[in-house]
């Protein structure tokens, strides 16, 4: 099985092809060059069907859709877009698509997108035509929920639907927190207990945390995993309150960071990056050391692979949709940087080599098929 | 009536790469609306969901700069979009 991986930077989209042995990766693109790409998504329902959330500098955001594997892209006709606000309502404009998600595999051409500001948007069309999910946008409690603490409002991700039920989905808000609605998003209620929000006044509340990117996994779904601004967590349901399996992590390298990424087949094991969290929030790799952990008991333990990265003066950063891993029984797993390498390893992180450099900014890495 | 649309060069996609194009419309938010209809998708590139002009972009009849879609057009006006950027 050849593999792909989709690159999603700040000037264009990029495609990395394998062979079978996935040691030689094939360089395409740019397409859309000078565009603005968020995320990449395969159809996991339809492999031939491609999304991608993207803008430009000076224009507004939209979502692009492939039906030939990316080989060429339509826009969609009907793009995110809020509700024009009455008067005297607050009136909100999508900035940014930021993140797309394949619906449940028994609604074919169903997809959601999370915007900047905190917005959740579905297709039930294969991401022609694009709706507000009122239930969340227009909640009550959406304006206290998601605050506008940043100034580019916050960012909407995560969206995660139960392979067992096209009803129950969760999504993360950065900052917000994480939420979960049993009816298919008409409504909502905060899952944040045991999440730390030490930048909070009061770290006790029931939501306003920053998860970073929340996993579930998909042969085990009541398994969630969570890289959050305040450590990485692990939620098994129908418990609420999730467990800091960061704590585990060794104290020098702490437990921030961007991403988490699932094995295919095995719930226990995920992998993280971590970044330097302390003091002004560099968000880089910690002392110029990259390195990847990994955890093989569900976060019981953590252990360090940075065979083949540079051991110094190495700042990397790693954005929370530029890493993935790849479906093989010993996957590979890849991270893209924002100064545009793209580094792989085919046996689980043990060792690593940079399949692509000099790239623009990346910010997202996903696999197909 | 006809008025003239001077595109920028980051729309162009929409307009199979004409640099003007005809619209009518007495307002200006008749004539995004005539280019809509032409050039399908190109409105929201340039104009949000609340019809707001996006930050990046400036509307101008002939020199004068539009703020608000209530702008009036004239026959043989032109609309120049303008797309200004700033950074790298």
């Amino acid at each position: 099985m050849a593999d792909t991986l989709w690159i999603g930077t700040r000037k264009g989209l990029f495609s990395l092809r394998s062979d079978r042995a996935r040691r030689r990766w094939k360089l395409g693109g740019p397409q859309l060059l000078g565009h603005i790409i968020h995320h990449v998504v395969q159809d996991s329902r339809e492999p031939r069907v491609l999304l991608l959330a993207v803008r430009t500098g000076h224009l507004g955001p939209t979502v692009m859709r492939s039906v030939d594997r990316g080989r060429s892209w339509c826009e969609a006709a009907a793009p995110p877009a809020f509700r024009k606000a009455g008067a005297g309502a607050e009136a909100r404009a999508v900035q940014r698509v930021f993140w797309l998600s394949a619906g449940h595999r028994s609604e074919s051409g169903t997809w959601y997108a999370g915007s900047s500001p905190a917005g959740l948007f579905r297709s039930t069309d294969g991401g022609e035509r694009w709706e507000p999910v009122a239930g969340f946008n227009d909640h009550p409690m959406r304006p206290q929920w998601a605050a506008q603490a940043t100034p580019d409002g916050e960012f909407l991700h995560s969206i995660l639907i139960d392979p067992r039920d096209p009803q129950h989905l969760y999504i993360a808000i950065s900052i917000g927190g994480v939420f979960e609605s049993t009816d298919a998003g008409a409504n909502w209620t905060p899952l944040n207990e045991g999440c730390a929000a030490d930048f909070l006044p009061d770290p006790a509340v029931p939501f306003g945390h920053d998860p970073h990117c929340v996993v579930q996994h998909p042969l085990m779904p009541d398994r969630l995993y969570q890289q959050n601004h305040c450590g990485i967590y692990r939620l098994d349901r129908p418990g609420r309150r999730w467990q800091r399996i960061g704590k585990a992590m060794p104290r020098k390298v702490g437990d921030v960071g961007f991403p988490i990424v699932l094995h295919p087949i095995d719930p226990d094991r995920v992998w993280v990056l971590p970044m330097d969290g302390r003091t002004v929030w560099p968000r880089t790799s910690i002392d110029g050391r990259p390195a990847v952990y990994v955890t093989a008991d569900a976060g019981e333990s953590w252990r360090r692979l940075d065979r083949g990265l540079p051991r110094s003066q190495a700042w990397f950063t790693v954005l929370r949709q530029a890493m993935c891993t790849d479906r093989h029984s010993r996957p590979g797993v890849y991270f893209g940087t924002t100064a545009g390498e793209v580094w792989a390893s085919t046996n689980g992180g043990e060792s690593w080599r940079c399949i692509v450099r000099h790239l623009p900014e990346i910010y997202s890495v996903t696999h197909a098929a | 009536m006809p008025c003239t649309v001077r595109i920028a060069s980051p729309l162009r996609s929409y307009t199979a790469g004409a640099g003007a194009v005809t619209a009518r419309g007495r307002t200006l938010a008749e004539v995004l609306g005539s280019l809509e209809e032409r050039c399908p998708g190109i409105r929201f590139r340039m104009i949000d969901e609340q019809d707001r002009i996006r930050p990046h972009l400036r509307l101008f009849v002939n020199s004068s700069e539009a703020r608000e879609l209530t702008a009036k057009v004239a026959d043989g006006d032109t609309v120049h979009v303008v797309c200004a950027l700033s950074g790298g």
